[in-house]
């Protein structure tokens, strides 16, 4: 039997010459991640185990993200214990305020991730990377823990569900509203367990962010990764940013799939998701007349570059709406100044809009941009829980940047294409 | 090893986000995150909840974030196991990596009403609700799995093998 792109990583990453759907394997890791959040406990975990010594200084990488710039005492309490362990085991990538960015926005951006890797990180966007071929999944700090010190990790090997996409996307359309489409197309636990691979001739429309996007998103339908067939685009990326050696996998002609999908991107409209799930979809015409309070723009699923400029083609020559706060966070340093250089941030301050330092800050409702109740945010993060951007009576709509900034604009949930209209 | 208490039922896609908020999350302290597990969903969980309670649930339970304060939370505020129709992956890996027990049954969720009588027998893998008078079988776990729990998760396993 074949092998997908997903199981024919673990198989060599195990010493393996093939895997199976369900097969409990041991598998050496390429990087292991954690943040300030997640972190404290992995350390905590570390030291029962009684050495002195992580397992490889340059593959383990702690970006102190969450609540930083520290937004309280605890919260600096819990970064100055990671960072004196980060120096007592001369850990590499430990990056301080100044050099840090949302993690799994810096990580590929530092080169630290290539097309073949298996990454664990104790966060479960980790997922992310799986836009550049690799092996990515989110665990929690007991993994982190054990991760640091042997370089390995436990896994049941996935099934899979393809996704061929076909077409190229519409005016206005990215990779947010491609993502948000098929996760309510199979809905938060349609994936569960198993690896989400994309493929298909559609990929050549699809920019490295708009799969970036999308392979984060994969943890939202319950995926154990989201994966991306590589391309030049990948190779090109990947070439520009790092100077580790890659191993592109490809997937056997027979490898087995428990469902395909096709996907046209071409019929895929500006999609939003309603509280209090990201499966709650609904498409341009049909978001109704939702009020709204705050735009955030930005996070790990959609603070990079594009994501920016996006941003700046609604808002440029607009006004943000006088009932809603629009905070812009560039998701890394080198994000934060190409948006400057390029103008950007003269259109989001013109506009009306606040830009913060890089922080995951709002996504989670850890500062930064908390609701009240009953207050309603569209944003550009990932996850529209009960209470996730603060108090359990509020609301997030979750939307592209294009989506976001229009609707920062008109003050309620809308498509761009109605700023045209006007 | 058996578990004893009663059902505490929660529905389809409960999110670490409601088991413990991420306000929650500058501390790590398995005694502070239970003072606050699954206030945003059930402000009342706190007063009912009794050592040895089970959770009992519906689809995809521990969905989203990779907080192991999640499992923490939950084990610090006594109850003894989580049976669920599924489990969100992170979630089950975290809670077979740090001892809270946790058992996939379809059926259990349907019959079983909050407050009954409950009690699991690991070795067996038999759930009975004594308040209804019915039995129900779960999977037992894997091998490998059953190693790490039986080391009290995986730090303790990881220091077995390095002996």
């Amino acid at each position: 039997m074949g092998m997908t792109m997903t199981q024919k990583i673990l198989a060599a990453h195990a010493g393996l010459e093939s895997v199976k759907p369900g097969q409990l394997i041991m598998s050496d890791v390429d990087m292991v991640l954690g943040n300030d959040i997640t972190s404290p406990v992995a350390v905590n975990e570390f030291k029962k185990l009684g050495i002195s010594k992580v397992f490889d200084k340059e593959k383990i990488a702690i970006v102190p993200d969450h609540f930083c710039p520290n937004k309280d005492i605890k919260s600096a309490e819990q970064v100055k214990y990671i960072r004196e362990f980060s120096k007592e085991m001369g850990i590499v990538n430990f990056f301080e305020v100044g050099q840090m960015g949302i993690e799994h926005a810096l990580l590929p951006e530092k080169g630290l991730v290539v097309a073949g890797d298996v990454v664990i990180g104790a966060d479960s966007h980790t997922c992310t990377y799986g836009a550049l071929g690799a092996f990515s999944t989110g665990v929690g700090s007991t993994d982190m823990a054990c991760g640091m010190a042997t370089g390995k990790a436990w896994f049941k090997v996935p099934e899979a569900i393809r996704f061929e996409l076909r077409g190229k996307p519409a005016r206005w359309v990215s990779g947010k509203d491609i993502i948000l489409h098929i996760i309510g197309m199979i809905g938060v636990d349609g994936a569960l367990y198993k690896s989400m691979e994309f493929t298909g001739s559609g990929l050549s429309s699809l920019s490295i962010d708009d799969r970036f996007t999308m392979a984060n998103m994969a943890i939202e339908a319950g995926g154990k990764n989201g994966i991306f067939e590589v391309d030049e685009k990948t190779i090109e990326y990947i070439r520009e940013h790092s100077d580790k050696s890659f191993k592109v996998y490809e997937a056997d002609a027979d490898a087995e799939y428990t469902e395909t999908h096709i996907i046209e991107l071409d019929k895929i409209k500006p999609t939003v998701s309603f509280p209090h799930l990201p499966d709650n979809t609904r498409v341009e015409g049909k978001f109704g007349d939702v009020r709204i309070d705050q735009v955030v723009i930005g996070s790990c699923t959609n603070g990079r570059m594009e994501d920016m400029r996006m941003a700046a083609e609604i808002l440029k020559g607009r006004k943000v709406h006088p009932d809603v706060r629009c905070i812009i966070i560039p998701a890394t340093q080198k994000i934060w100044r190409q948006a400057m250089n390029e103008g950007l941030f003269d259109i989001f301050i013109e506009s009306g809009a606040a830009i913060s330092t890089p922080t995951c800050g709002p996504c989670l409702g850890g500062h930064m941009g908390i609701l009240a109740k009953g207050e309603r945010a569209v944003a550009t993060t990932n996850r529209n829980f009960v209470g996730r951007m603060g108090h359990p009576g509020s609301e997030v709509y979750l939307a592209s940047p294009y989506v976001a900034a229009a609707s920062a604009v008109t003050g309620r949930v809308s498509s761009p294409a109605e700023l045209e209209e006007v | 090893m058996i578990a004893r208490g009663k059902a505490i039922k929660y529905g389809n896609n409960v999110d670490t986000d409601v088991i413990i908020p991420a306000r929650y999350l500058n501390s790590s302290d398995p005694a502070e995150l239970a003072a606050h597990c699954m206030e945003d969903i059930d402000a009342g969980f706190r007063e009912k909840v009794e050592p040895g309670d089970i959770i009992v649930a519906a689809r995809n339970f521990g969905c989203g974030s990779s907080r192991e304060h999640a499992p923490i939370a939950i084990k610090a505020s006594g109850i003894s196991c989580v049976v669920a129709k599924t489990f969100a992956r992170i979630f089950y890996r975290n809670s077979i990596n740090t001892g809270l027990p946790i058992l996939e049954c379809e059926e259990l969720y349907d019959e079983t009403d909050e407050g009954d009588r409950l009690e699991i027998d690991f070795d067996s893998g038999e759930i009975r609700n004594i308040t209804k008078g019915k039995v129900f079988g779960t999977q037992p776990f894997p091998g490998f799995m059953q190693e790490i729990i039986e080391n009290d998760g995986l730090v303790g396993y990881i220091k077995n093998q390095m002996k």
